[in-house]
């Protein structure tokens, strides 16, 4: 069996991966991609830990993740499409209205 | 109806808040009935009040108490008090009151504010009679600022123009030093004797005068001080040197105003005060004697002034502030009886010039400077002949109200040996005389001087205003046989207010109804009545023949230089050119004015600046604009932060949870 080690260090390389996607990258899209990084980096946690402890409980927050995850991905998806249509862009370095 | 006292005060306070509650838009009948109906009533109620008082076989003091105004030991009531002097302003104010609230009718019926004016003036009665019918000093201290204030607000009637604001201004902060000398009075006796009711405060002084008599302040005994303190209130209502400068200027109001406020009540208040507490005054006869050598100055220096005055309403003015000297001359010469029986008759004859000159003024289009009138005897006989009798009045001709009671007063002075403060009385008697005349023939006789347009307009008043002026005209003939003196009466005692006030301003006989009579202080046995008649009658009769002779020659000088319009040359007054300098000094009011300016007020107004630009502008603001700016620095440097950048947002966020991570762990 693979050590739960592995499963966590490539959760957290996934999570590392994720949030420096969402900090640099400018496109509201690939950012949004980033973010879905960080969370599956986090499922990926979860469900070794349910496998290590053999608990499902773990595996059941999984499932609520990723259902969140995916209205999400549809709301997030539509904003971003209202967004385009206003301004043309989805360009997070030119959306900053709420500038002082 | 003496149970029914309270209403008397609260009838002119429920008609001003029913006015100003119907606002100036209501009827102006309506207005009229309010304003003119609650002093009216509140007559009603004060001479069935009276007449029971008076009528009564042994009239002891009414005394009502409305609540108590404050609990435990020390308690101070809300209560009312009618007692002989009491009793007599009570009457002065409601009846002369009420004829100037008539009177004001036909006089403010073509003015804005009509209604506004209503309320002011109910107001003001209101506060009068709590001043004269309280029970304690608190009450009448209430009505003292009450009155205070009214005159500031009918002083600045006219509040759209330059002067009559700041004449008001001056009347309130003139009036406010002697205000605080009064609180300070006041003080000084309830930290002594622990009440301001009259008649306990007179009670325990009886009971203890050495209490008086002790060391207090200053190097005063008590009595020396509170006395001291209450004249300085004194002066500055009652318009007395050195407080008296704003009362000239109150003649910026409307003219009813200056009647019934500046001439017939309010300003009388300081003699009754003076009065009120004259068991304190007999017991410290140096105050006293300061009190009425302060009146007779005050007395000679506003009759010099008037004099050398054009404007009819400041002839009238300075000949208050010279009566007013008269009564506290009265009153410091232990005469209070006088001096009672003098603001009396000085409050009919006083209401009813001022209640002329405004008839003169109304006729003449707003018009004040005598040199432009003349002759208006011919236009308006009423008001020109109910004038005369109020001049023949304060000039003192035999017959007449002012006779009687300065002749008291100058024997009140002559009794007491007091030959300066007699003769100093009689030139004033003398100068009053002749600027009375002098206004009465530059006003009303000779030809007339103003404009063609002036002249189509002349009229005599409406009857709403000739009644009231025939009314006070018969009370300024009559009111003088209230006090008849022995002498002047061949002997027989028929003085009825000098009787009528004997419980209160003590003499002879036994501590009357009240135990307001201190009898057994070696100071306070002087009571004008024991003091009268050290002279024989043949010299009293020689001393009243002076006096009319003076007053007849004032008379006949004035005529000399102004009868039948010969005062006035080329629009200016021919006594200027013969007094030359003098008439500078006089016309310019000896420069007090000028030298107040100087002294008192240019040196204040440096020093509020000081404190304006220093104090407030450096100091305080100092403080609120640097704690503003630390804010806005501070503020400066977080707005860094709100890029509005949705990425540093994250990045805030990850720091945020990276810290807290480590923060949990380490």
């Amino acid at each position: 069996m693979v050590p739960v080690s592995w499963y966590l260090l490539l959760a957290a390389l996934l999570f590392a991966i994720g949030t420096a996607g969402a900090l640099t990258r400018r496109n509201g899209i690939t950012i949004f991609l980033s973010i879905e990084l960080m969370l599956n980096s986090v499922n990926l946690t979860l469900v070794a830990y349910s496998r290590l402890l053999d608990d499902h409980t773990g595996q059941l927050v999984v499932f609520f993740v990723l259902a969140v995850a995916a209205a999400e991905a549809a709301v997030g998806l539509a904003l971003f499409i209202a967004l385009y249509r206003h301004r043309r862009t989805i360009d997070l370095n030119r959306i900053n209205l709420m500038r002082w | 109806m003496t149970n029914l006292l309270w209403l008397i005060p609260l009838l002119p306070f429920a008609g001003a808040a029913l006015n100003a509650a119907l606002g100036p838009r209501a009827p102006k009948a309506l207005t009229t009935a309010v304003g003119v109906g609650a002093p009216g009533l509140s007559l009603v109620v004060a001479l069935g009040a009276l007449w029971q008082y008076v009528t009564a076989i042994h009239p002891g003091a009414v005394e009502q108490t409305i609540y108590a105004w404050t609990a435990g030991e020390t308690a101070i009531d809300v209560a009312f008090l009618l007692d002989p002097l009491s009793a007599v302003m009570l009457f002065v104010v409601t009846f002369v009151g009420f004829w100037i609230h008539l009177y004001s009718v036909g006089y403010m019926s073509h003015e804005e504010g009509y209604q506004r004016y209503f309320v002011y003036l109910n107001l003001f009665m209101g506060a009068m009679l709590l001043l004269v019918l309280g029970d304690n000093l608190l009450v009448m201290f209430v009505g003292w600022e009450g009155v205070g204030l009214c005159s500031y607000l009918l002083i600045g009637f006219y509040y759209d123009q330059k002067v009559p604001p700041e004449a008001g201004r001056k009347a309130f902060i003139v009036n406010r030093i002697g205000d605080f000398a009064f609180l300070v009075g006041m003080f000084a006796l309830f930290s002594e004797f622990g009440t301001l009711s009259y008649r306990e405060l007179f009670a325990q002084m009886a009971a203890n005068p050495a209490q008086l008599g002790a060391d207090y302040a200053l190097g005063l005994s008590l009595a020396s001080f509170v006395a001291l303190c209450f004249f300085v209130g004194a002066t500055g209502k009652s318009a007395q040197i050195p407080l008296y400068v704003w009362l000239p200027d109150a003649m910026a109001g409307p003219t009813p105003v200056s009647a019934l406020i500046h001439a017939a009540t309010m300003v009388t208040a300081g003699v009754y005060m003076v009065v009120r507490m004259n068991v304190v005054y007999e017991a410290a006869p140096g105050v006293a004697l300061l009190v009425a050598g302060v009146g007779a100055a005050t007395a000679l220096l506003a009759a010099t002034i008037g004099v050398a005055q054009n404007d009819i309403k400041k002839v009238l003015a300075y000949s208050t502030v010279s009566q007013l000297g008269y009564m506290f001359l009265a009153a410091g010469l232990g005469a209070y009886s006088a001096a009672v029986f003098h603001l009396g008759t000085h409050a009919f004859f006083k209401a009813l010039l001022f209640l002329g000159s405004g008839s003169v003024i109304h006729a003449m289009g707003g018009e004040q400077d005598m040199r432009k009138m003349g002759g208006l005897k011919k236009w308006m006989p009423v008001t020109a002949w109910t004038f005369v009798i109020g001049g023949l009045a304060i000039a003192g001709i035999p017959g007449f109200a002012g006779f009687f009671s300065k002749d008291e007063i100058l024997a009140a002075a002559a009794n007491e040996g007091h030959w300066i403060l007699w003769a100093v009385g009689l030139a004033t008697a003398g100068l009053t005389a002749f600027y009375m005349f002098r206004a009465i023939y530059m006003t009303f006789f000779g030809d007339f001087r103003g404009s063609e347009e002036q002249k189509h307009h002349l009229h005599e008043s409406p009857a709403v205003m000739t009644v009231p002026l025939m009314v006070l005209a018969a009370g300024a003939v009559f009111a003088g046989y209230a006090g008849v003196s022995k002498v002047l009466a061949f002997g027989r005692d028929v003085n009825w207010i000098h009787h009528f006030l004997e419980p209160v301003v003590g003499g002879h006989g036994e501590a009357a109804a009240h135990g307001e009579a201190v009898h057994g202080t070696e100071t306070a046995a002087h009571g004008a009545a024991e003091a009268v008649h050290h002279l024989s009658v043949g010299a009293e009769w020689a001393l009243i023949a002076v006096a009319v002779v003076t007053a007849i020659a004032g008379i006949l000088v004035a005529r000399a230089f102004y009868g039948s319009g010969r005062g006035v040359e080329d629009g200016e007054d021919v006594l200027a050119g013969k007094l030359g300098g003098v008439h500078n000094v006089l016309s310019h009011k000896y420069w007090v004015d000028e030298v107040y300016a100087a002294v008192v007020i240019r040196p204040l107004a440096a020093l509020s600046r000081g404190f304006f630009k220093w104090v407030d502008g450096f100091v305080i603001d100092g403080l609120l604009h640097t704690s503003a700016t630390i804010a806005e620095l501070t503020g400066d440097l977080g707005r860094f932060t709100t890029t509005g950048n949705a990425r540093n947002y994250v990045l805030y966020f990850f720091i945020g949870i990276v810290i807290l991570f480590f923060g949990v762990i380490l």
